[in-house]
């Protein structure tokens, strides 16, 4: 039977076989409290464990109450979901819930933007009947992400997305009954373990257990600090989506508000990341052009397809999980980390100061990006090329901390010459960006020819794995994309076991892209954020003058004054990288 | 077996083997081969006969004649006498309690006499390591006339007619079961054997593949053969190394007679068995849990729908049945489903085993027709109440049933008839209480036994049951408040209308079922700051009678924590406050001047 008659509170309900009762009683209007389901529409991501049981309902002539998020309708089915009994169990479970829970909200990372308070809020939760014992664990704190699992709720969201979507595996519940817990293996420290720190738990995640590392005292300290040039990049990801945090519409670009608001809290210089993206795509681009050239001259030692290199999560993956192919990701270093290391040179040089008094901080949407600025072989001298990375969340807390109103900012420009960006470096903050940007410089490089056209809406979109042949005046260059970790997982695969047809594969750890980095406004669930946020992106690059990264004039510029040409020793010195087997 | 004139069959379970019954064996056939008569004596170790109160037991045959209690000292006597002289050990017999007279042999002891031996059938009468054995009493019969005889659908037909329904708790009736799992299109099936026992003092599934493993492997064929799988798997705890050994053993002969494996009898059907070993968590005992534990994930169960005959193992159907239920199967298909389904009430068909514990005479396993009294398995097979004391409740169901009162006594068992009690079947434990049992404290000790083996997915399980035990410590603590008792009705009963799976739904009953009969003795804990049984530490106060003490300072120089004093010769006195109610003064006192209240 394909559809199902039913009643929820009384209303008749006709709906397809196979909806939930949640879903079934959404459509009309009522809207059942959940706490662990988590839904992300179109990208195929759902946690049910049906293990809250905050969502229960009335089934009539059914023993118990039902799971709503977890038990399809059938025919005749008369539910009530604020039935007293209802009513009453759902206070209790929450109660429960609550009775094993810090009550720190006051001074929660969390606070403010934390389902459960919002549920305890809606439940109506004024005392808790039920006290006992609460659970207490050590912090665990890493260098990107912060686990408090005094916080944890068992809701196993950060579980299902490390472990399905990203097949990362460190974080599963652990030991049994009141003790249980969702940890890394032997409750090691998450940076022992293989976490890439992607941060999709972080962005999940409904209470205070998982969050990021807060860097924004350091920044305040930084400018704060009048022996010290203080300059920002910010990732192409952030502008559509910190408007979010000052009760903007998703998808709203802030990119003008952001460099006002930046400027205002006293950041020397203003720069974009998109700067560097579209230096990462002169260096990438050239690599993709000098290997895919040495394989259709005959070497059959050249390593294709070529990945991408930007995201750090995605690096630390490989790094984990697939040592013996570190040699096929481009060697070109991240947009972050190409900044830091033209800014703490040739910027550093053109301002006469030594690269220790400059700090360099970075806005981003990611948490990995914390972790990455830290690695060994971006520092020199032990001083770091990016200082400070922090999230677009951290970055609203400061504008709030420093009394901006943001909404009535004014829109300012970036600074120059690491301010100036084209419509290439935009899109990277999303899923087939990197490539598209990639692919307008690679194929005019290579033809020598003007494209015909800047959109390639055969790489755009939300499919977790997307494939496309673009024509490279006669030459069919094929290309992957693949975000979420799993999705590259198989796609690598694919690669080991000698399947891969691909030329160039894009990836990028988080779903949606950096729109949907762990650094971002939460989404609370709702996947069609990303997709609002992917638009903007998109119609960034559409308003601007410039769409191809080799016609940035001050990537021009760079290469003149400073680097040379793409791939030169200089180029390698300062903006490529290498990596190395942890396993 | 036809050549020997006489055996000896020598209880090898668990719990007699720690009693030394493998010595007691090698000393008899030590023995037996000294005094040349090992051609016509057979030393045989079998599974448990179920009387083990009175474990090592040794059973010779054909006279029937029942020794208890055997050590390995009592072996030259039982041979010089009983084989070499015919002549009975009559101290190694078993006494009745009732009337002082010595029993020997084994169908006249009131423990046996009204059991009926279906699942335990061949229990302490076979070597479970000798496959023939195994075959000489009807063994792979059902097994053989299924393949050749019979279609699937005859043999559901008959598993169905027979009434059989789970053993393992639900009681789901498993021809349906079967039934619904063979109509699920899909060319990988499973048939799982649930032996993941984890109530506590429960222990058929043990004794059953200890004593009769191949009954289990007959069935889960003849279940393969019906729904369609050609491998079986067997979910068994670690802690069962013997049980694990006898399988093994069953397995490996099993396959070397073509009973088992690649073309079966020459039928064509092929199935092959495999153990994996769980753990021992006692929530992998529900199906889900079992076989993501199986499958290497958390043992945790999920929410059904699916059912596991739908999606079970790897995503395949699976039909899930517990040890007992398959031993019931092949009796079933060679005695008809009429003769089955004559024994019973009329919703539950045929026997169960009950493992008896707690304060009872005869503790052990028995098997008696769905039907019979609580008071018939107490006081006619169990022997009654040890040392003479009165009965107070019998916990049926284990951890998730309920405790029934002296009022319920002459309720026939059934499925149906515990449940509407406040109890349920499940697997069959059965734990006997008496007059000094505190009925909080028994709560207390479930609570606690599901809340070290709650998996804590759900939140009503994992925190509830928490809270519920916190409850029930404070009240034994002498700390609860009135309104104590109403939070713990209150509290199971959304824990039981809002947990994920059966062990959360049920885990509350023994707190439901202990308020509901024993309101009165939480209201003493309560109110007035008495455990009636004097179970509960915390609310004793021990006190020195003055006129009855003589200052003799006993239990002055015994108080481990100092909490006494006076003068030689002077009356004494307890300080309360430092008290930590451990009795030795208590037991020390020569002149009863101490009382407990």
């Amino acid at each position: 039977m394909d559809i199902v008659n039913l009643t929820i509170d009384n209303k008749p309900v006709v709906v397809k076989s196979g909806t939930t009762i949640l879903e079934a009683a959404s459509g009309v209007g009522m809207h059942i409290p959940t706490l662990c389901h988590m839904k992300l529409d179109d990208l195929n991501i759902e946690n049910k464990p049906g293990g809250c049981r905050i969502c229960v309902v009335e089934v009539e002539g059914r023993r118990n109450l039902a799971p709503a998020c977890c038990t399809d309708v059938s025919e005749g089915m008369k539910i009530n979901t604020h039935s007293m009994r209802v009513i009453n169990a759902r206070r209790t479970v929450m109660e429960l819930i609550l009775s094993d829970h810090p009550f720190d909200c006051l001074i929660c990372a969390k606070s403010g933007n934390c389902e459960l308070q919002d549920l305890a809020h809606n439940l109506g939760i004024r005392e808790i009947h039920y006290k006992g014992e609460q659970s207490t664990y050590r912090e665990d704190t890493s260098p990107a992400i912060i686990r408090e699992v005094d916080k944890c709720i068992m809701c196993r969201r950060c579980e299902t997305m490390c472990n399905e979507v990203q097949t990362v595996g460190v974080l599963s519940a652990i030991n049994r009954g009141f003790e249980s817990v969702v940890s890394p293996a032997f409750e090691m420290n998450l940076d022992h373990s293989v976490c890439t720190y992607c941060g999709q738990c972080v962005a999940v995640c409904p209470t205070g257990a998982l969050t990021e590392v807060d860097e924004t005292g350091k920044v305040i300290r930084a400018l704060s600090d009048p022996t010290k040039t203080v300059i920002v990049q910010t990732a192409p990801a952030v502008r559509a989506a910190l408007g979010e945090e000052f009760g903007m519409e998703a998808g709203s670009l802030v990119t003008g508000k952001m460099v006002a608001a930046l400027r205002r809290l006293g950041f020397d210089h203003v720069f974009d990341t998109d700067f560097a993206a579209d230096l990462t795509i002169m260096e990438e681009g050239t690599e993709l052009l000098n290997r895919l050239g040495k394989h259709l001259a005959g070497d059959k030692d050249v390593k294709l397809p070529i990945l991408t290199s930007c995201c750090p999560a995605w690096v630390k993956f490989f790094e984990h999980q697939f040592p013996e192919m570190k040699d096929i990701p481009s060697t070109a270093r991240s947009p972050q980390q190409m900044f830091g290391a033209i800014a703490k040179t040739y910027f550093a040089d053109q301002l006469g100061i030594k690269r220790e008094d400059l700090v360099v901080v970075s806005i981003m949407p990611c948490v990995a990006k914390k972790y990455e600025c830290g690695r060994d072989e971006f520092k020199t001298n032990d001083n770091p090329d990016v200082d400070h990375a922090i999230t677009t969340r951290e970055l609203a807390a400061l504008i709030k901390l420093s009394n901006i109103e943001f909404k009535s900012l004014p829109n300012e420009d970036f600074d120059n010459p690491l301010g100036e960006s084209t419509g290439a470096g935009v899109i990277f903050g999303t899923t087939g960006g990197v490539i598209e940007a990639a692919v307008r410089t690679a194929y005019e490089i290579h033809t020598k020819k003007e494209l015909p056209r800047l959109d390639f809406d055969e790489l755009r979109g939300m499919e977790g794995i997307r494939e496309a042949t673009i024509d490279f005046d006669g030459l069919p260059i094929k290309i992957g994309i693949a975000h979420g970790l799993g999705n590259a997982r198989k796609l690598l695969e694919d690669i080991q076991a000698g399947k891969s047809e691909f030329h160039a594969i894009e990836i990028m750890s988080c779903p949606g892209g950096c729109i949907g980095g762990g650094g971002q406004p939460y989404h609370h669930g709702d996947a069609g954020i990303l997709k609002k946020r992917q638009a903007a992106l998109y119609q960034e690059d559409k308003n601007k003058t410039l769409r191809k990264s080799h016609e940035n004039p001050h990537i021009i510029e760079l290469y003149e004054k400073f680097l040379g040409e793409p791939m030169s020793e200089k180029a390698h010195h300062l903006l490529h990288t290498e990596y190395f087997d942890r396993t | 077996m036809t050549d020997y004139k006489m055996h000896l069959l020598i209880c090898g379970g668990t719990g007699c083997k720690a009693s030394e019954s493998d010595e007691i064996k090698k000393r008899l056939n030590q023995l037996i081969h000294d005094l040349g008569l090992a051609d016509e004596v057979q030393v045989v170790l079998t599974g448990c006969f179920g009387f083990c109160e009175k474990g090592p037991i040794v059973k010779v045959l054909p006279d029937n004649t029942f020794y208890v209690q055997v050590t390995p000292n009592d072996v030259v006597e039982i041979v010089e006498e009983h084989i070499v002289k015919g002549r009975l050990v009559k101290r190694l017999l078993y006494t009745d309690p009732t009337n002082d007279e010595q029993i020997s042999d084994s169908k006249g002891m009131d423990f046996y006499k009204k059991q009926i031996r279906i699942a335990l059938k061949n229990c302490g009468f076979i070597n479970p390591e000798n496959i023939d054995e195994y075959i000489a009493r009807d063994g792979y019969q059902a097994l053989g006339k299924c393949l050749s005889e019979r279609t699937p659908e005859e043999v559901i037909k008959e598993v169905k007619d027979s009434g059989l329904r789970g053993r393992g708790g639900g009681g789901f009736p498993t021809g349906l079961k079967w039934e619904i799992t063979k109509n699920v299109e899909n060319d990988q099936k499973y048939v799982v054997c649930n032996a993941d026992e984890g109530d506590p003092g429960a222990f058929m599934d043990r004794s059953i593949l200890e004593g009769d493993p191949h009954s289990v492997l007959e069935a889960m064929a003849i279940c393969g053969y019906c729904i369609g799988a050609d491998k079986g798997l067997v979910y068994i705890r670690a802690e069962y190394p013997l049980a694990i050994q006898r399988l093994k053993i069953a397995i490996k002969q099993a396959e070397e007679y073509g009973l088992i494996g690649d073309d079966i009898l020459g039928t064509g059907f092929n199935f092959h068995i495999e153990l994996r070993y769980g753990a021992g968590a006692f929530v992998c005992g529900e199906e889900t849990a079992l076989i993501h534990s199986m499958e290497g994930l958390r043992g945790e169960p999920t929410f059904k729908p699916p059912f596991p005959s739908v999606s079970g193992y790897m995503g395949k159907p699976t039909n899930v049945n517990n040890v007992e239920t398959f031993a019931n199967i092949p009796v079933i298909l060679n005695k008809g489903a009429e003769w089955f389904s004559k024994i019973g009430t009329e919703k539950s068909k045929g026997t169960k085993v009950f493992a008896l514990a707690g304060k009872i005479n005869n503790v052990g396993l028995i098997e008696v027709p769905m039907g019979t009294t609580l008071r018939e398995v107490i006081y006619d097979i169990g022997g009654g109440i040890k040392d003479g004391k009165e009965f107070k409740a019998v916990q049926t169901g284990g951890p998730s049933g309920g405790c029934l009162t002296k009022d319920f006594l002459d309720l026939p068992i059934d499925y149906d008839n515990l449940l509407a009690s406040g109890s349920m079947m499940g697997s069959g434990g059965m734990i006997v209480m008496d007059e000094n049992d505190c009925m909080v404290s028994i709560a207390k000790f479930y609570l606690d036994f599901t809340l070290e083996e709650s998996c804590g997915k759900c939140t009503p399980c994992r925190v509830g049951n928490k809270r519920l035990y916190e409850l029930l410590d404070k009240i034994t603590q002498g700390k609860g408040e009135e309104q104590d008792i109403e939070k713990l009705k209150e509290l199971s009963v959304v824990i039981k209308d809002t947990a994920l799976c059966g062990l959360g739904q049920t885990s509350p009953n023994p707190v439901l079922s202990t308020i509901k009969n024993f309101e009165d003795e939480y209201k003493a804990h309560v109110l007035d700051g008495k455990c009636p049984a004097g179970q509960c530490k915390s609310l004793l106060r021990y006190d020195i009678v003055e006129d009855l003490c003589t200052g003799c300072t006993l239990c002055f120089r015994n108080c481990p924590v100092g909490a006494i004093s006076g003068e030689r010769r002077q009356p004494h006195y307890i300080d309360q406050t430092l008290c930590i109610k451990c009795g030795v003064c208590y037991e020390k006192c020569k002149f009863n001047a101490i009382t407990l209240t």
